[in-house]
């Protein structure tokens, strides 16, 4: 038999040291008592072995997750921790993934003191109280608490963090930590009645506390679930507990039979924004074809004429001068015009600034719109997946697309993509039959069909990308050469 | 007004919004000594908890009760005869600062009934910020509500000092907004969510980028938001719905549900009953369902129906509705599958999946696994255990997995 002896009740180091030399010497668990300097021995010790052995050469290794539970175990007020980690250790040199196992019993034990530990660390960052002694340069900040484990010096060096530039302590029956301003040190346990009783705030406190308790939503199990009992003693607020759970059923009674009460008649001091603006109906305004653009754009944003509009932001109206001789279509907007409110500054409007700008066009002098003019997605967790928009919707917007042209009169319309297409011919266009020339429309539009810029995104090699890019761009350069030609021609 | 009594009324005022989170933040300290306070990114920190289960993470206040607008549901209206209080934006410096001293607090959540407008009002909270970081080095945990419609310098700075921004959907239902809230507009506040998504984005994507700039701070704990329940006449189904999309548009680390309670002075206009917590139990649940069990939220509630059941919880109730998929072999099945296992919790999953690969795992093992063994028992097969072929089949078993009414004990 063998007894170790302890420095402390926290002593990871000497636990350590010990259950290396005993695990080398093949000492069995069932040979060790563990012990803690300052207890009383046991009767029957005569005959033990208190010196540890010789350690031979050699050593051996543990996986990380076991030192890591340990040092936490080992705080546990439990005296069977040395034991149990030291059984553990000992089967680890067979079973490697013992650590693994969560049904094993020892492993499941001692998980169960690392938890029960880390909780009483993280309720002793939250339950202490700091109550204020002296004053101006003299102040101190001192608190009095009673942890269930050995955990002062685990909990110690985050009040450290936190209350830096103060001087406090943190007294308790096991240990007592203290800050200067630049170090931690410890003292041995107090009594209780070396803390301050009280501060001056506790009172502001208390009124908080009662003040943003809803007495309608009495859950007093939930509250004792998370702030057990046994720490009420010490917290100024618990104190209120009890009258606010009496009083609560009354309070909520009352609340609820209270006859109404005249309302009371504001003095508004109001300044009229977006958000106190009643939307405009669409009847409330008639406009000619060649309406105003902004009027055009504040009616569009309160489109309710296909479903599109629930699940989306906002309307993404287009954009660009009022009479652009230039206007891009585009299918509609994604993700992040949703979000911003404006055409083409998603990926795909990076890829068509960069064709513009290889096909000499100016991109501030375009006006660039969508034929949808909300955003359609399926929401996938985290992410919005784009989808197709189906017919109705297409026909359900295109009034937007119509009075847009009527407005700007472009002297080009160039469709990216079939979904534009659509929208600008008025019927199902396939894109690489009609692409590559300019179409007179009935209504003496002229128009040209490309591809629409995410599909250059899609493509998975490189060499059709680029391939494809390339057309693109030649695509644009015969809409700046049209365009000229019949803005001249105008 | 004494200051006591001003705090009264601006907690009082602020009590129904029920985001108290201090978690998900950056880590800070004031080691360098120059400062006040820390954050961590895991967990935040309750400090204490009030009879209505909820916790105490943050010092809730508005900045002041007195508002322009009428939003029937809500205590602060302007037409509402409550006391009304204004806080300085020293005061509120001063009391976050001795509250954060004596650990009462992790930080500070404020929030501003609308006066003048909105810019006005999203300055004053924001310069509450601004003087506790920039003057007092304050380093907590700041959540500011973000006024819908304020201009976006203030709200970048904004995003500057806070750990968390949240804007208030209100109502799952947009018609509902505009009767309860005339002075309200869903699409206003949509458009500020994504906004504010935006930036969030840029600064996510700063971070990544390896440059000698630093990248503009925003946010680190990033926007939430709430949805009152019980309120308007929206069923579990669209509630989901619109919380599914809210996730996915604006990236929210949160949708709190908070069930409409009896106010003082409150309106005639609404159902003046108590709030419905099981139901917004329920709702918690299932959006736990979305976020961490890979569950659809259409696939929660039952077709069919729109509400979900208020005695069994959604995930059991699903699984009753899916018997066909049972029972599981416990040592075989996927991840994906072990998660839809009433009674099984994400970190049993992952300990299954752990174990499994030394041992195979039988009855005696399910208290160490944390499993609520009555509710997983007829979904699963062990080493040393079948359901009897009748059990999943038998017209009684929901009855027979109901839980026991007793009081809710559920803390948020």
């Amino acid at each position: 038999m063998h007894i170790v002896t302890l420095d402390s009740d926290t002593d990871f180091d000497g636990w350590r040291q010990a259950a290396r030399a005993l695990a080398m010497n093949n000492v069995k668990p069932a040979d060790v008592t563990w012990r803690v300097q300052g207890e009383t021995a046991d009767l029957f010790d005569d005959q033990a072995e208190t010196k540890l052995p010789e350690v031979p050469e050699g050593t051996f290794s543990v996986p990380a997750s076991f030192v890591e539970l340990a040092q936490s175990a080992i705080l546990h007020r439990d005296q069977s921790r040395f034991g149990l980690l030291y059984r553990l250790l000992w089967r680890l040199r067979s079973n490697h993934d013992l650590m693994t196992i969560a049904t094993d019993p020892d492993v499941a034990q001692a998980h169960a003191m690392a938890r029960a530990v880390r909780r009483d660390e993280h309720k002793m960052h939250a339950f202490v109280r700091f109550r204020e002694i002296g004053r101006e340069r003299e102040t101190r900040y001192v608190a009095w608490f009673e942890p269930e484990h050995h955990i002062v010096e685990l909990a110690a060096p985050f009040f450290a963090r936190r209350f830096a530039d103060m001087p406090w302590s943190i007294l308790t029956p096991d240990l007592c930590a203290h800050w200067d301003g630049s170090r931690v040190s410890f003292t041995p346990g107090v009594a209780k009645a070396e803390a301050p009783s009280e501060d001056r705030l506790e009172e502001v406190w208390r009124r908080y506390y009662a003040s943003i308790f809803n007495p309608a939503r009495l859950k007093v199990k939930a509250m004792e679930k998370e702030m057990p009992k046994k720490y009420w003693q010490n917290l100024p607020e618990a104190s209120l507990i009890k009258p606010l759970i009496t009083s609560a059923t009354q309070r909520t009674g009352a609340m609820i039979a209270e006859p109404g009460t005249e309302p009371h008649k504001p003095q508004k001091r109001v300044e009229e924004t977006a958000m106190t603006r009643k939307p405009k109906t669409k009847e409330s305004k008639a406009y000619d074809d060649a309406g105003d653009l902004e009027r055009l754009r504040e009616e569009a944003a309160h489109c309710r004429a296909c479903p599109l509009w629930k699940n989306a932001t906002q309307t993404v109206f287009g954009e660009g001068p009022p009479h652009a001789p230039l206007m891009l279509v585009g299918e509609q907007p994604g993700d992040k015009e949703d979000l911003a409110g404006h055409p083409f500054v998603g990926p795909a409007g990076q890829m068509l600034d960069r064709a513009l700008e290889e096909a000499g066009i100016d991109r501030t002098k375009v006006y660039v719109t969508n034929a949808v003019k909300h955003f359609k997605f399926v929401p996938r967790g985290k992410i919005r997946l784009h989808q197709k928009p189906a017919t109705p919707e297409i026909k359900a917007c295109r009034q937007w697309y119509e009075r847009e042209v009527a407005a700007i009169r472009p002297a080009l319309v160039v469709a990216l993509g079939a979904t534009a297409a659509q929208s600008v011919f008025g019927k199902i266009t396939p894109v690489n039959k009609s692409r590559g020339h300019v179409v007179e429309l009935p209504d003496g539009i002229k128009a040209i069909v490309t591809v629409h810029p995410s599909y250059l995104l899609r493509l998975p090699d490189a060499e059709a990308k680029a391939r494809e890019y390339e057309r693109f761009v030649e695509d644009l350069k015969l809409a700046g050469a049209a365009m000229k030609r019949s803005a001249r021609a105008a | 007004m004494e200051l006591t009594r001003k705090l009264e009324i601006l907690a009082d005022a602020a009590k129904y919004d029920a985001s108290c989170a201090s978690s998900g933040t950056e880590m800070r300290d004031s080691s360098d000594g120059k400062g006040l306070g820390s954050t961590a990114p895991g967990m935040g920190i309750c400090h204490s908890y009030a009879p209505d289960g909820r916790c105490i993470s943050l010092l809730k206040i508005l900045l002041t009760n007195a508002c322009n607008y009428d939003c029937l549901y809500c205590v602060n209206r302007a037409s509402s005869n409550v006391p009304r209080a204004r806080f300085t934006v020293d005061e509120v410096v001063k009391l976050t600062i001795d509250f954060y001293r004596r650990n009462y607090i992790e930080g500070l959540f404020l929030s501003s009934g609308i006066i003048r407008s909105p810019d006005y009002t999203m300055e004053q909270v924001v310069s509450v910020a601004r003087k506790l970081r920039e003057e007092h080095h304050f380093r907590g945990y700041i959540h500011l509500k973000t006024i819908p419609e304020a201009d976006d310098a203030l709200i970048a700075e904004a995003g500057k000092y806070a750990d968390r921004l949240s804007i208030n959907i209100e109502t799952p239902l947009e018609t509902s907004l505009t009767q309860l809230a005339p002075e309200k507009d869903q699409r206003a506040i949509r458009r500020t969510m994504g906004r504010l998504r935006l930036k969030l984005d840029e600064a996510d994507d700063a971070k990544k980028t390896i440059r000698k700039a630093r990248p503009p701070r925003f946010a680190p704990a990033g926007q939430s938001t709430q949805m009152i329940i019980g309120a308007d006449s929206a069923d579990d189904r669209t509630i989901l719905s619109t919380s599914a999309n809210l996730y996915g548009a604006y990236k929210l680390r949160r949708v709190y549900y908070s069930a409409f309670s009896p106010i003082p002075d409150a309106s005639r206009a609404l159902p003046l009953q108590a709030p419905p917590l099981v139901r917004e139990h329920r709702l918690y649940q299932a959006d736990w369902l979305m976020r961490f069990y890979g569950f659809d939220a259409e696939e929660i509630v039952d077709e069919g129906a729109g509400m979900l059941p208020l005695d069994i919880d959604p995930k059991l109730a699903w699984a009753l509705r899916h018997r066909d998929r049972f029972p599981l072999d416990v040592n075989k099945a996927s991840r994906e599958e072990l998660l839809r296992v009433p009674g099984f919790g994400t970190r049993t999953v992952e300990r299954i999946i752990a174990t499994r690969r030394s041992t195979s795992i039988r009855l005696a093992d399910l208290a160490r696994l944390h499993v609520i063994r009555n509710k997983a028992l007829p979904f699963i097969v062990l080493s040393d255990h079948r359901p009897a072929p009748a059990t999943l089949d038998a017209a009684g078993l929901r009855t027979r997995l109901r839980p026991k009414p007793q009081q809710l004990g559920f803390g948020f």
